[in-house]
């Protein structure tokens, strides 16, 4: 998105497109990680604002399995599993607790969750930002740009693992299992699901899925122990707009979002931009609750 | 649904009895004496330290009122506290000579005109969305105050020079750290005993009643959203005042203390100390001070202390939900 | 407290009753629902419990399914203690439960919600596909809408899938609560001849209902509550829908 910054006096018409593709590559990875998200609060009414921090610890095991293998893709698979397993944990030992409770203990513990592992990252890795290099080097010419391949490697990978992730959701047992305890815990219980372990295992996945977003975004900007924290705001917009547990309306409200934000950088600095997505959220919230692109059921 | 939740119970109802008020107006004596001498005995770091104290339970109490009282957990008080802060410094920057009282109504006017706009779009919801929602208020008067450098300077924030603790017409001196630990503790003494007040009066009963059952408190007729939003502002109106004292005894104004996380930990001042108690809140946030403090001297400049603390604030959460104050909730709301 | 009519001991059953329900008292909150509730039901038996609405039964029902704890008491099936289990145990140990209001999983085709009982650790694929054909047979109209949302079902269907999905877990026992209610007497009478086929296979029956008829000619014992307790318990053959018990308990 730094390529706004650089463009004066361009013709509106290259611009708005170049602007279009950026919106897309990130609303796609705003999508993958905001998926996460919303399948977790519609299965167990969670609200995790740690998922940001899942966000930036993929990255960062990104940053070192690659130090150690020198693979992208090695780093990518690596991560995501890590931090599938690091939420399962994380949620057997300090969410499994709270359930049955008020969801607004959640929120607190997951938010005490969010502050030790940002410190935690920053004491580890330190202020300075790590960086992934591109896995793919090369790039074709948008109008007078250079444009990497690599982003759209990116979009199209966010959109390739979120499609694999609907169909688990809509075909396997483990799929069935999870829309079943979604939409009616009590008796997914009676049918012998074993709900508690379904949460676990959808908290894992949603981690994991974080992780590997985290890992494809960090060549474009470099690793940092905050790096979380505008994603689950942003995340959290994205779930709210599509509908809390609407897999579908989320991607859409993610791309949504990323291409109005990107619109709005042409206009304004990319740090006000963000207004406008919580100016949508406001609104949202005021007319149609339910979610802007909530499919009616 | 809630087994221990930080908010259940409902408040009695029974009128004191005068053992009671004895023994509580005793022990508010007590503390209150302590309080004032703590500066004349204590070194001089630990004094000002305490009167930070002091500020931060300021504003954790102000969340008290609505998450202890009506049960509403916000993300927007680094807003209100904020602007109370950015208030006073605009007051202290543009008037001259700079007036204490003046820098004092500058921030609570802004700090009121924030709550009135994030209560009239945020009571409209219910619980997670209205956690939501303060949020990202709280961000968007972030993003305002952090891009508008011309009028707030920006990341930087805002420098000043302290005015005079002036009673009009009668005394006028430069703050010692005495006199200003005695300013800040008069002021959240006096807010303490408002608060108080507020929530032991009838309306006060009427938030605690939307606590308990929200539904229930419309059906019997209750105006449910302008409770809440008469709630939220009361709550700002402390939490900017909070800003105000903090810009006071700091001299400056900066964007960071408006960034959701200040509300982040002003909740766990909250949960730490004990939700619907009002002290409560300034014993967490004394608590957490002190712990990062003592943490800071033993493991050095560089130690997260964050990392041990918020284990502990989840530990807490999950096992001790009512805080470290929550067994005298009773006693305290008498 | 609870006026036996018969002697359970020695009503046949000699061995261990396969669900045994003893003296078992729940609350919702602060209100006592069940206050000492005891009964029994054999293997392949058919069993009734009857009462007016908000007498406990289905709080019984649910008691049983471990969907609430009881606070004292004990539920106990094949002469294992089972107070406490989760539901999710309960139901691979072989309890069926088909609530009030059904509950299907109204977004999740047919298929998908029979395939929530299905798919079980243990069952191979000739005993899916058997299990399903028996089920398509006995309820074709699920064959028929097997893609289709459980949703866009009719009220009468959707009870007839709510108890094929019971039967994919091929239970010992299934909890039946008010099967009939809001169906039209078409459905009623196919609900009947559902619950004789069951019991023909030896599947026990616990049935909660407010249609004393049915009950009465498909139960072998009924079990009567009243404000949380049973009252009266005996033989269905014993009693017939004008009885005076009927009238003092059902109000009928």
């Amino acid at each position: 998105m730094g390529v706004a910054g650089q463009i004066f006096g361009a013709i509106p018409i290259d611009l708005i497109i170049i602007q279009t593709v950026n919106g897309i590559v990130t609303g796609m990875i705003l999508a993958l990680v905001a998926s996460g998200l919303t399948l977790i609060f519609g299965i167990m009414d969670v609200v995790n604002f740690a998922h940001g921090e899942l966000f930036m610890f993929g990255a960062y095991m990104g940053v070192l399995v690659f130090a150690a293998t020198g693979n992208f893709w090695l780093a990518l698979i690596a991560a995501a599993l890590i931090i599938a397993v690091f939420g399962a944990v994380l949620q057997v030992v300090t969410l499994r607790p709270l359930i049955g409770r008020d969801p607004l203990n959640t929120i607190l513990a997951t938010f005490g969750i969010s502050l030790v592992l940002q410190n935690y990252a920053l004491w580890q890795f330190g202020p300075v930002a790590r960086r992934i290099p591109e896995p793919l080097n090369l790039y074709f010419n948008m109008f007078y740009l250079q444009y990497p391949w690599y982003r759209i490697l990116i979009a199209v990978l966010s959109a390739a693992i979120i499609g694999a992730f609907w169909l688990f959701l809509k075909h396997s047992k483990f799929g069935v299992w999870i829309r079943a305890t979604t939409q009616d815990r009590v008796m997914a219980q009676a049918m012998g699901i074993p709900v508690p372990l379904v949460y676990t295992g959808v908290f894992a996945l949603g981690a994991g899925m974080a992780a590997a977003s985290g890992v494809l975004f960090a060549p474009l900007t470099g690793v940092s122990h905050t790096m979380g924290l505008d994603w689950v705001l942003k995340a959290f917009i994205v779930v709210v707009l599509g509908g809390m547990g609407n897999l579908g309306g989320s991607v859409v409200a993610a791309i949504f979002i990323s291409l109005l934000e990107s619109y709005a950088s042409i206009v304004v600095d990319p740090s006000e931009a963000v207004i406008v997505s919580f100016v949508v959220l406001i609104l949202t919230l005021l007319f149609r609750p339910t979610g802007l692109f909530a499919t009616p059921k | 649904m809630t087994a221990t939740a930080p908010m259940d119970k409902a408040m009695p109802l029974a009128k004191p009895r005068l053992s009671h008020t004895a023994s509580f107006w005793s022990v508010f004596g007590v503390v209150l004496a302590l309080l004032i001498v703590a500066p004349l005995v204590l070194p001089e770091f630990w004094g000002g330290f305490l009167t930070e104290i002091l500020i931060w339970g300021l504003l954790a109490m102000s969340s008290d009122l609505l998450i202890g009282y009506t049960g509403m957990v916000s993300f927007g008080h680094s807003a209100f506290f904020g602007l109370g802060m950015y208030g006073a410094a605009g007051a202290l920057l543009i008037v001259k000579p700079a007036n204490l009282w003046l820098a004092i109504v500058f921030g609570l006017a802004a700090a009121a005109g924030a709550a009135l706009f994030v209560a009239y779009f945020s009571t409209r919801l219910r619980d997670i969305y209205f956690a939501i929602t303060t949020l990202i208020f709280s961000q968007i008067f972030y993003v305002i105050i952090f891009t508008w450098t011309a009028v707030t300077g920006g990341e930087n924030g805002l420098i000043f020079s302290r005015p005079h603790l002036s009673i009009p017409f009668i005394y006028s001196a430069p703050f010692t750290p005495y006199t200003m630990h005695w300013f800040v503790l008069a002021v959240v003494t006096a807010s303490y005993l408002i608060l108080r007040r507020i929530t032991q009066s009838p309306f006060g009963m009427v938030l605690q009643s939307i606590r308990e059952n929200e539904f229930r408190t419309r059906a019997i007729g209750y105006p449910v959203q302008r409770y809440k939003i008469v709630s939220v502002m009361l709550s700002g109106l402390f939490a900017g005042l909070a800003g105000v004292l903090y810009a006071i005894q700091k001299e400056y104004a900066a964007p960071d203390f408006v960034y959701f996380l200040t509300s982040g930990e002003t909740v766990i001042y909250n949960i730490l100390g004990g939700v619907g108690t009002l002290v409560g809140p300034i014993v967490g946030a004394g608590f957490f001070q002190l712990a990062r403090q003592f943490l800071s001297q033993y493991f050095g400049d560089q130690f997260p202390y964050l990392i041990p603390l918020g284990i502990f604030f989840i530990v807490m959460v999950i096992f001790l939900p009512q805080g470290l104050l929550g067994f005298a909730r009773r006693w305290l709301n008498r | 407290m609870s006026a036996v009519a018969v002697d359970i001991r020695t009503e046949g059953v000699s061995a261990e009753p396969l669900v045994r329900v003893e003296d078992v008292h729940t609350y919702y909150g602060k209100s006592h629902i069940l206050h000492g509730v005891s009964l029994t039901v054999a293997p392949g038996e058919v069993v009734g419990l009857l009462g007016r609405n908000g007498v406990g039964k289905s709080t019984t029902l649910k008691t049983i399914m471990g969907l609430v704890q009881p606070s004292r008491g004990a539920v106990v099936l094949a002469g294992r203690p089972i107070t406490g289990l989760p539901p999710h145990k309960l139901a691979r140990l072989g309890i069926g439960y088909v609530p009030e209001d059904r509950r299907i999983f109204r977004l999740l085709t047919v298929m998908e919600n029979l395939r929530t009982g299905l798919d079980r650790n243990g069952i191979n694929d000739d005993r899916r596909r058997a299990l399903l054909d028996k089920v398509f047979t006995y309820f074709p109209v699920l064959a028929e809408r097997r893609n289709q949302p459980g949703g866009t079902l009719s009220g009468g269907e959707q009870q007839m899938l709510a108890i094929a999905r019971a039967m994919m877990l091929e239970p010992k026992i299934i909890l039946l609560d008010e099967p009939t209610e809001g169906l039209m007497p078409r459905m009623v009478s196919q609900i009947s001849k559902i619950v004789e086929v069951l019991h023909n296979e030896g599947v026990a029956i616990l049935l909660v209902e407010q249609n004393v008829p049915l009950t009465l000619a498909a139960s072998q014992r009924v079990y009567i509550m009243e404000k949380g307790t049973v009252r009266h318990h005996c033989a269905a053959s014993d009693l017939s829908v004008h009885d005076p018990i009927i009238k003092q308990y059902l109000g009928i």
